[in-house]
């Protein structure tokens, strides 16, 4: 049977350590950690005070004049809009002319634009009567509403939905065909480029601009994972907080941005002569349906994803070079990770080398699988696997072998990234070189 | 290319009309209407103070005793994706867990678990206002004002340490894939009102390409809380002369249209691969025949003059469904109410059918409904299927004197009795453009 090829045409990014592809990689391959004391706002108090912001970031740089036309986005869709022009421009699609844009899709995992912060919650404290309910404090919606019509702005509400940052690219680059926004939690930007894959197979689109974007750094996105407990709090010690498979490990650190890769049908990419960096060989997704808090002990979803990843890539597990990891830096997904990776390839012996990123840019949520699906072409492209920093103290429960500290040379043909959102979603997609031998 | 064929066999439906396939259908067939002024919290200061409301929903009644505890952590969006999920796998035949746990059928289930998939439109899920209002208040410090250095102290501990997953859009599938014990691909779509259209019709895909046998797919939300109609008021979104007469609010494609109505509501339906469905005997509504999709190009946030992306939309699910323009005989059309939206969607679907868009039947419920957002399009398909396997159009409410200028031919007064073998189904995103219609069509006995 045969059925059309996807390939990685163009990548672009905006992250923690800068948004030059060259640049970003030079770092990852040095080890650098983008991990500082939060800015954004004062989180001098909460459980966890420091981050991986994107700084300096200024959406003229990439669109110039066109930039006014997006200036009231998200910052989730400006970061979008940046990694796609990147993107789009390496793809040399910038300025194509013979492109139908009815067959130019659309497929994100789009975060949710943060809360206008500061109005919502003078309007929230205004509307909130102390006195009520017998003096257990309620909501007065006449008050609150009172206030919420002179804080609240129509278009900063508006640019919150999810589905923005799609239009906003829809627009930019008159990509008028299917366009679909995902959000699986820490799934969703690997989910989106599988299914993105899907649709190019399947005829329902030739080109489509494919990753994902978030921040989840604001108060609430803060409040949120600081009340489950997911981040790490070593406010002293914030440069090694994030230490995916030590033992040490003691939560995620929240980082930011997006990653957006041109994903192409390999006929398409070759008749307009393009620049081929790697091929979307194989895409598997479960569900764990176990708890929403809590991942199977087994890893029985993520087991099944990299198998249904490889049977999708007519690969076996002894053709893999190099696993992206998923890789948090929490005590639950770094056990568990390992083990189903260890179920699918073996022990320490067999097993391919795997390293988390996360340990140097933090957690990037719906546009992580985004920004380490490039790091595989990347590795492809370089024949060299980034590490996993800050480690040092080796887990009995994660035995295999994690690059660490150190990039290394390696020979590196097959790639496979896993993704596994909050509450049981795993995705795993494999990359692998184009039109090269195993 | 040979394909698997995929078919509709359930639906599961909440709606402010009734909660159940049955019971929406027959209060629809009725002409009943379930937009009302609001009860869940005092609309007096806003401009439109009317909604679709669901009265009664009872969580122990769709999942097993075991996940009671869970309920208390569903948002409202949530609560209506479980109990349309329940009521979806119910009206299909299917054995899952929740039903086996339930003791409402034997076990073992007849559907493999590894080959049961989920994709789940959800909204922006709104906070509950109510409860972080509370916390925030006791972050303000003695000058009366919000600290955010309390905050991160002391005020944040007031919310329950599993806040977040209340309001995460990808819960709503979660949930459904735990209850039901479904773990093959499981999606979330969030792209407004055109999201279950476009989780429905990744479902077709899904199973078409042999991932799944069995989708729980569609989408549900809630816009009925302070937060949510605050944002339709200032999108200016809504209709604000019908407070006094909530019945007649929502008018699509009506001449005196002239906005949305919020709701909560949501549908879930289960699509299956034909032979999987013949296997075990299954009632069968309709075979998911055509899938397409579109963005608009000229803003991310205004409908196109012209509905030049629906029509795009419609197109591509025709072409897909290899079928002619003139070979469908329903629309089920969006029909928000809104003046423009809904000039542009019937432009679209008049420029899609050709010569046969202003004489084929529309259907269009939003007057009874309302808005359900990212549900809406679930509810619009499962009516559309329910449309094909009776032979019945029911009719629009308050669409009395449709707009020449939208020039379709909406179902109105009376259910239309017709033979439908091809039917399409359409959605578009309020904001964000993306556009999606699915073809469905009658199975040949």
């Amino acid at each position: 049977m045969s059925r059309r090829r996807v390939v990685v045409t163009g990548i672009g990014w905006v992250t923690p350590l800068g948004d030059d592809i060259e640049i970003v990689w030079q770092r990852l391959l040095r080890g650098e950690s983008a991990v500082r004391p939060t800015t954004l706002f004062d989180a001098s108090t909460f459980p966890t005070t420091f981050s991986a912001e994107v700084r300096g970031f200024e959406l003229g740089k990439y669109l110039g004049p066109d930039a006014d036309k997006h200036k009231d986005a998200s910052r989730n869709s400006r970061f979008a809009l940046a990694a796609a022009t990147m993107a789009w421009r390496d793809a040399g699609l910038a300025g194509n002319n013979s492109l139908d844009p009815t067959r130019v899709g659309i497929y994100l995992g789009g975060g949710e634009g943060p809360i206008d912060f500061d109005h919502f919650v003078a309007a929230a404290v205004a509307g909130w009567d102390h006195q009520a309910n017998g003096g257990r404090g309620n909501l007065d919606a006449r008050k609150w509403v009172d206030r919420a019509v002179r804080e609240l702005q129509a278009v900063s509400e508006r640019e919150q939905d999810p589905n923005m940052a799609a239009g906003h690219i829809a627009c930019q680059f008159n990509a008028q065909g299917p366009t679909f926004n995902t959000l699986t939690a820490c799934a969703a930007s690997t989910q989106a480029m599988g299914e993105a894959t899907n649709l190019i197979r399947r005829g329902d689109a030739d080109v489509i601009i494919s990753g994902g974007t978030h921040s989840m750094l604001h108060p609430f996105g803060l409040t949120g994972f600081n009340r489950l407990t997911a981040l790490s709090t070593r406010n002293d010690d914030y440069q090694t907080a994030s230490r995916p498979f030590d033992q040490t490990r003691d939560g995620f650190v929240l980082g930011e941005g997006s990653g957006i890769l041109i994903l192409e049908e390999y006929e398409h990419a070759r008749r307009r002569g393009a620049r081929i960096y790697s091929e979307i060989l194989g895409y598997g997704s479960t569900a764990d349906a176990f708890r929403i808090t809590d991942i199977h002990e087994t890893g029985r979803g993520g087991i099944a994803a990299m198998r249904l990843a490889l049977e999708d890539a007519g690969l076996k597990p002894g053709d893999i070079h190099y696993i992206s990891a998923h890789g948090t830096g929490t005590e639950e997904n770094d056990k568990i990770e390992s083990l189903a990776i260890a179920s699918v390839f073996g022990g320490r012996e067999t097993a391919p080398p795997v390293s988390s990123i996360k340990s140097m840019m933090g957690h990037l949520i719906a546009a992580a699988g985004a920004v380490e699906l490039i790091t595989c072409v990347l590795a492809i492209r370089d024949q060299v696997l980034p590490p996993t920093i800050n480690y040092r103290q080796p887990d009995p429960n994660c035995q295999l072998d994690y690059v660490p500290n150190q990039a290394r040379k390696a020979k590196v043909v097959n790639t496979l990234s896993n993704s596994f959102g909050f509450g049981g979603q795993n995705d795993t997609l494999i990359a692998v070189a184009c039109d090269r031998e195993n | 290319m040979s394909s698997r064929r995929v078919v509709v066999t359930g639906i599961g439906l909440v709606t402010p009309i009734g909660i159940g396939t049955e019971s929406v259908w027959n209060a629809l067939l009725e002409g009943k209407c379930g937009i009302r002024r609001l009860t869940a919290f005092d609309p007096s200061g806003f401009e439109s103070q009317i909604g679709g409301e669901i009265d009664s929903l009872v969580m122990k009644n769709y999942v097993p005793r075991s996940y009671l505890k869970s309920t208390k952590v569903m948002a409202r969006d949530i609560e209506i994706a479980v109990a349309a999920a329940y009521e979806a796998v119910k009206d299909a035949g299917l054995k899952t867990k929740c039903l086996i746990e339930r003791g409402e059928v034997q076990g073992p289930p007849n559907v493999d678990s590894t080959r049961l998939g989920a994709n789940i439109g959800a909204g922006l899920i709104c906070a509950d206002l109510t409860e972080l209002a509370g916390a925030l208040a006791t972050a303000v410090d003695e000058s009366g004002r919000f600290s955010i250095r309390k905050w991160g102290s002391e005020g944040m501990n007031n919310l329950t340490p599993l806040w977040l997953l209340k309001f995460l859009p990808n819960m709503l599938s979660c949930h459904v894939t735990i209850v039901h014990d479904a773990q093959a691909p499981s999606n979330t779509i969030t792209c407004g009102e055109a999201s279950s259209h476009l989780a429905i019709g990744e479902a077709f895909r899904t199973i078409a390409r042999g991932a799944a046998d069995v989708c729980i797919c569609g989408g549900a939300e809630s816009k009925i809380n302070p937060m949510g109609l605050m944002r339709q008021q200032l999108l200016k979104r809504l209709t604000t002369r019908h407070n006094d007469k909530p019945q007649q609010a929502c008018r699509p494609f009506d001449v005196d249209r002239n906005g949305i109505v919020i709701s909560e509501g949501g549908g879930l339906l289960i699509l299956e691969e034909l032979e999987h469905a013949r296997r075990r005997g299954a009632r069968v509504y309709c075979e998911v025949a055509g899938f397409g999709a579109s963005n608009n190009t000229h803003s991310w946030y205004e409908p196109h003059p012209e509905g030049a992306g629906i029509a795009l939309a419609i197109r591509k699910a025709l072409d897909d469904a290899n079928l002619k323009p003139d070979e469908i005989e329903l629309v089920g059309a969006f029909g928000s109410g809104a003046v423009a939206h809904d000039l542009s969607e019937a432009r679209g679907i008049r420029a899609a059918l050709n010569a046969r868009g202003s004489a084929v039947p529309v259907l269009a419920i939003k007057g009874a409904i309302g808005n359900n957002g990212a549900g809406s399009g679930a509810i619009d398909l499962g009516i559309a299927a329910l449309c094909i396997s009776q032979g019945i159009v029911p009719p629009a409410l308050n669409a009395d004197r449709v707009d020449p200028e939208c020039g379709l031919n909406v179902v109105a007064g009376q259910p239309l009795k017709a033979t439908i073998r091809n039917a399409v189904s359409t959605a578009y995103a309020l904001s964000g453009g993306q556009n999606a219609a699915l073809v469905l069509k009658r199975m040949e006995a």
